[in-house]
């Protein structure tokens, strides 16, 4: 039988909107993913301990604070440290679009923002991970 | 039997051989709606009994007997970014363009009860609001602004009773009693637990110090509403418009047994607790949800003994739903702004915000939140529906629905019930558990094509969104932080001590600790270091992971 993909989701930071990310926890869970859900309040350093523990092939981060250009790329730089560099890492929220550029420089494969389906994030993942 | 006895009943068979859009018509809360509606379906209404007329029990068309004929609803615009100075000037030109009310937003450290510079404050400085770590920042903040002619809203709950300390300090500091000024905290712990997830302590000493705030307010403060019990949190979090009805007003019912456990005479403080809802899509199921709520809120109080007319009135202020605004054609949100506005107008509100077209992208421009401004000023002064109280009343449809509301609210009270009451149904997790499933099947009916939305799934457009974005200065958080640094050098040190300590005491023991709080505040002890210490007293609150 072929391995579940492990999917993280996680909240970095102390926005307490999880309204997406339980949302999209579901969704993965429906196709068949392995989700762990962090809860809230994470920093980036329990977020990658958490990944590394639960060898997880996917990371999601949600953030509509505004703090995602500090804290997501603290989240990649301290996978790269961890020797996780290989994770894929989603985002979504309410990231404006310049950013966006920026954040997949920083390592994040895929930003989702209001109005994704929940499809279009299963079949992004199913393609893009990596194992 | 009559004709007319006959075209009563002909409208309540669904013809079988006629063909309509859907099979199904429903409301966002999944209430089945009928092609037709008759006297039929209101027969077992009374009017004198359950409708009545307009500022009379059970105040279901309204609170008053004039309404907007007397006095419009304030409009009141939730704002707050960067530093206070910067907010500062946000008010000012919101006060410049009509608005009548200020409603301030927090960011992310304050809602927490911690300072700028605290580790978990990192990237967050002045996001999602404006930052207020001391007495200092208020006074900023309303610098210029007249706080005895002008009401405040604060959306703060964790360390609301700080805050509003804040707020009073400021307003003695500018020779202004404390008797004379009027506003709002939020202060409403139970929806932080259920949806909103700023909490900072543990469910009971948090309303221990929501209770405080209602003793010293009724004494000290009499404008001032003490809390104001939200819905609006919930419906984003993704409830429906009845569990954001029900779980409300179940909050409510929660803080006034809390405050006459302690003591306190329910017509002292209940004319004081006022209500925050959302305006959601759903036209007639919004303007039905504040006509029930008007209803089940007086009918409950009396029941718990209260005896003031103003003891029953059940005042709120309505925002616009966030969550309804697309980032796809933002400047159709208008539209659906101005829709939903409508529906809290016609529903009775007493204080309004109306969100800004470029919500889902980012917080609003001045341009953007000019045009929301002006949509209140236009349903207010062109539209004509504030010439009549409530004007939908006696319509067979928003009757049949205000009471199915009812009906369907009486439900969840009886599951809450079952769940041992508020607290203990929240650590099961129960409320959780209902807005999580309402949210993931609306967000399914989206994705499959079941319900639609102008320019996500229907009517959609390939073109980049063209709208001014609002850009934060990128040294406010290094000012902020140095701000701080000065303050704690600058202050006495013998008095900021003695103030920290006292408090530590007092809330060790079962004082009201407003006073000790705002000894505190006085002695320029920051927002971190005076939660600090209660959190030291009180332990954090870790919610159950659900989802």
């Amino acid at each position: 039988m072929e391995k579940k993909i492990r999917v993280l989701i996680a909240k970095p930071g102390l926005d307490g909107h999880d309204r997406g990310a339980k949302i999209v926890a579901r969704a993965l869970r429906d196709a068949g993913m392995e989700v762990i859900y962090t809860g809230l309040h994470q920093t980036a350093e329990m977020i990658v301990e958490t990944a590394v523990q639960e060898d997880v092939d996917v990371v999601g981060l949600s953030l509509l604070s505004g703090a995602h250009m500090t804290l997501f790329r603290d989240v990649t730089r301290l996978l790269k440290e961890k020797g996780m560099g290989d994770v894929l890492v989603v985002c979504g929220g309410i990231i404006p679009e310049e950013d966006v550029p920026v954040l997949k420089k920083a390592g994040i494969a895929g930003c989702f923002g209001p109005g994704t389906s929940c499809e279009e994030i299963v079949e992004f993942i199913k393609k893009n991970v990596k194992r | 039997m009559s004709e007319k006895r006959k075209k009563v009943d002909y409208c309540d068979q669904i013809g079988t051989n006629i063909t309509e859009r859907k099979t199904k018509f429903e409301t966002l809360s999944g209430i089945e709606v009928k092609r037709v509606y008759t006297p039929k379906d209101i027969s077992h209404i009374d009017y004198d009994r359950d409708i009545g007329v307009p500022g009379e029990f059970p105040f279901l068309r309204g609170i008053h007997s004039t309404m907007y004929r007397g006095r419009l609803w304030t409009m009141r615009q939730f704002a707050g970014f960067g530093s206070a100075e910067e907010t500062n000037r946000r008010y000012k030109y919101l006060l410049e363009h009509g608005e009548t009310g200020l409603s301030v937003a927090f960011d992310y450290p304050t809602l927490y009860g911690y300072d700028t510079d605290h580790p978990l404050a990192r990237g967050e400085f002045g996001k999602c609001g404006v930052a207020v770590s001391s007495l200092k920042d208020m006074e900023i903040l309303f610098s210029g602004i007249p706080i005895d002619r002008i009401t405040t809203s604060m959306t703060i709950n964790g360390p609301a009773a700080i805050v509003w300390g804040f707020y009073i300090a400021n307003a003695e500091k500018q020779g202004i009693d404390r008797r004379v000024i009027g506003g709002t905290i939020q202060n409403d712990i139970l929806k932080e637990y259920i949806a909103q997830k700023s909490y900072i302590f543990p469910p009971e000493p948090s309303m221990r110090l929501i209770v405080d705030t209602f003793e010293f307010g009724s004494r000290e403060v009499p404008r001032w509403n003490t809390i104001s019990i939200s819905g609006y949190h919930i419906r984003e979090a993704g409830s429906t418009a009845v569990q954001e009805l029900a779980f409300t007003l179940g909050d409510g019912l929660e803080y006034v047994r809390w405050a006459m456990k302690r003591g306190l005479k329910i017509d002292d403080f209940a004319p004081r607790l006022s209500f925050f809802f959302n305006a959601h899509n759903d036209f007639f199921e919004e303007i039905a949800k504040y006509r029930a709520a008007r209803r089940i809120w007086a009918k409950e109080l009396k029941k718990l003994g209260a005896k003031k007319p103003r003891s029953l009135l059940m005042r709120f202020h309505t925002q616009t739903a966030g969550c309804s605004l697309t980032a796809q054609q933002p400047e159709i949100n208008i539209v659906r702004v101005t829709l939903q506005a409508l529906s809290a107008v016609l529903g009775g509100t007493q204080s309004l915000h109306t969100n800004s077209m470029d919500e889902a992208l980012a917080l609003p421009s001045e341009k953007a939140v000019r045009i929301a401004l002006r949509t209140q000023q236009i349903i207010a002064e062109e539209s004509g529906v504030t010439s009549t109280v409530d004007p939908l009343g006696g319509s067979y449809y928003v009757e049949w629905l205000t009471d199915k509301m009812e009906e369907e609210t009486y439900k969840y009270f009886d599951r809450v019930e079952r769940c041992g009451g508020v607290i203990p149904a929240i650590e099961k997790g129960f409320f959780q558990r209902e807005i999580a499933e309402s949210a993931y099947r609306y967000q399914k009916e989206i994705d499959e094509n079941k319900r639609f939305i102008v320019g996500v799934n229907k009517y959609k457009m390939d073109e980049p969104i063209d709208i001014p974005i609002l850009r934060m200065d990128e040294k406010g958080e290094e000012r902020q932080i140095n701000r701080l640094k000065k303050l704690r050098r600058d202050r006495n040190k013998a008095k900021f001590e003695r103030s920290i300590s006292r408090l530590r005491k007092a809330a060790e023991g079962d004082e009201n600790l407003m006073p000790y709080i705002l000894d505190c505040v006085h002695s320029y002890a920051t927002l971190g270091e005076t939660c600090g210490v209660l959190r030291e007293v009180f332990g954090e609150y870790k919610e159950p992971v659900i989802y």
